[in-house]
């Protein structure tokens, strides 16, 4: 290796070691701030504490109801998972095993959906959940419950997209194989699809309950009374507070980043596959 | 006759409850938006008045340094992630590279953390008596603390670090694996033929890595047209709106204002506007370069 190079090569490992640093920070400062006294936090402690337990205790027992808002986000994320995993999935499946013309252009009907800014559909969605309200079988959806926060996000041109460029994977021979066995059509795709597919589904649960986790401006507007708000919504009230308590502030933060943190480290391959849509992952 | 019926129908029983779903909350609400956008009135009382509220967004000081802001987010912020991302994934698709799955991983890692999560953790970091600060002042950089949050100039620059920090690991990813597809005998033939690093990356890995540099920045464009959980629990929009986005000055108009839905229809559809207009210009320039 030349002098020149090796120059170079240094340079590199400098550049992203910085920048690696630069990304761990905030994690690593989040976690000392929620294990440490507020004021401590604020003259810019860098050792981890021992207060955590208090931090927590002072947490739960504020009146912001966390632990409620921690079920809520749960209840939303999982029920949201499970009904996107049979619906988007579903519809990706039929788009590449039954193709048909009118199918496609059904289908790059539906991919254009992708390119509808939420923020215009804010005002219309809000008036349209609350009218919800007066009609009794769309009560369960109306604003201001978890099913108007699940709903909205069970059917996504993204997923769609991402189960039917996965179906190019499934071979087409086992469907004919099924059908032979006198599998009906539903009966192919729930038995022989769905466990054939385990790391596509993986891919797409991941990415699902991540977005749901996270999930902020619907629910901000939808979930409007105190006992229906999740985790975001708790948590951004109590960054805007005007005397914020650090340490129990980072507490909630943590808490909440744990779920997606564990499943980024337990899944990395699916994590990453999800995020990207890759086909390989 | 009645098989072929039969098999014709259960696809579509397929699809059907996506495609109901889809209309239902995207395209019945996009049309619902422009016909509210031509109507005046306060709460649910509304009339049509024509391009009334289209008018008035010319006058509307506020709307205007939303549009200002939401401009410049993307014009500096989407280069610099771009550009960044790209030199991270050069750097890393290097074969010789040692500890590259740690690089990869801890530059990745911003993106488990929500957005809502994220932004307070960098309010606390930059708030005046925060960490930033001390640390600044502690290598004798700056004397006085700064006011990140409460000045104009840094509240701005500060949304641009948060989302630069939280979205350059996401695009690197695309990258790198867009580089992966790259056959290696590309470059040692480019090697041997004595190009550098730089022209290498000029003239192969982009035009090579080109597609998905138009998809990344597309994206990028739309989610930056529509930003709005960091300027909302970074800065609150302040100071005296000088981050406001226009998603959040819909909002504002919706909850925080006596609600004004057709005036907030018709600057949701500037961001619409925006959108299509933008995609298709790098839509065209990606495919002229070819």
């Amino acid at each position: 290796m030349s002098k020149k190079s090796k120059v170079l090569r240094t340079l590199e490992y400098v550049i992203l070691s910085i920048l690696s640093i630069v990304s761990i920070f905030p994690f690593f400062w989040m976690i000392i701030a929620a294990t440490n006294k507020s004021v401590d936090v604020s003259k810019g402690t860098l050792l981890p504490g021992t207060y955590f337990m208090e931090n927590l205790r002072t947490l739960l027992d504020s009146d912001l109801n966390y632990l409620g808002a921690f079920k809520n986000s749960l209840v939303i994320a999982v029920l949201t998972t499970a009904i996107a995993m049979v619906v988007s999935s579903a519809a990706g499946y039929a788009f590449q095993i039954y193709k048909s013309k009118g199918r496609d252009v059904v289908f790059n009907f539906i991919l254009l959906s992708m390119m509808v800014p939420f923020a215009a559909l804010m005002v219309p969605l809000f008036r349209l959940f609350t009218k919800f309200r007066n009609i009794p079988v769309l009560k369960f959806v109306a604003l201001d419950t978890p099913g108007s926060v699940i709903i909205i996000a069970v059917a996504t041109a993204f997923l769609i997209f991402f189960f039917r460029q996965n179906t190019k994977t499934f071979p087409k021979e086992l469907v004919e194989a099924a059908r032979i066995d006198g599998l009906g059509e539903f009966g192919i795709f729930t038995r022989i699809f769905m466990p054939t597919m385990k790391s596509t589904y993986a891919a797409a649960v991941v990415v699902t309950f991540m977005s749901s986790w996270n999930n902020y401006l619907w629910p901000l507007i939808a979930l409007q009374s105190g006992g229906k708000r999740t985790l975001p919504l708790i948590i951004s009230a109590m960054g805007s507070s005007y005397t914020p308590d650090y340490g129990m502030m980072m507490t909630a933060v943590v808490i909440a980043t744990i779920p997606t943190a564990l499943i980024f480290f337990l899944m990395q391959k699916q994590f990453v596959a999800g995020m990207t849509g890759s086909v390989k992952g | 006759m009645r098989d072929k019926k039969k098999v014709n129908i259960k696809p579509w029983l397929f699809i059907v409850p996506s495609l109901v779903l889809i209309t239902l909350f995207v395209f019945y609400p996009m049309i619902q938006a422009f016909i509210t956008s031509l109507q005046t009135g306060m709460g649910n009382n509304l009339k049509f008045s024509g391009a009334a509220n289209y008018k008035r967004l010319l006058t509307d000081s506020t709307f205007r340094k939303a549009l200002f802001n939401t401009v410049l987010y993307l014009i500096v912020q989407v280069p610099i992630m771009i550009l960044l991302a790209l030199a991270i994934s050069s750097m890393l698709n290097d074969k010789r590279l040692k500890c590259k799955g740690f690089f990869r991983t801890a530059i990745f890692l911003p993106c488990v953390t929500s957005l809502v999560a994220y932004s307070i953790i960098f309010k606390s970091l930059f708030a005046t008596d925060g960490f930033v600060n001390a640390m600044l002042m502690n290598l004798h950089i700056i004397d006085a603390p700064i006011a990140w949050i409460t000045t104009t100039g840094f509240a701005r620059a500060l949304i641009i670090i948060a989302i630069t920090w939280r979205w350059t690991g996401y695009n690197m990813i695309f990258y790198l694996a867009g580089l992966q597809g790259i056959d290696d005998s590309v470059y040692e033939a480019a090697a041997i033929d004595g190009a550098t690093g730089f022209q290498k990356f000029r003239y192969m890995t982009l035009p090579l890595l080109k597609p998905i540099i138009l998809f990344t920045t597309i994206n990028s464009t739309i989610g930056t047209l529509q930003l709005f959980d960091e300027p909302m629990n970074i800065t609150s929009g302040g100071p005296a709106n000088a981050t406001i986005t226009i998603s959040q000055y819909i909002y504002n108009l919706l909850f925080k204002y006596q609600p004004n839905f057709g005036y907030a229809a018709a600057v949701s559809y500037v961001i619409v506007v925006l959108i299509v207009i933008l995609s298709f210009i790098q839509m065209k320039v990606g495919d002229d370069k070819e």
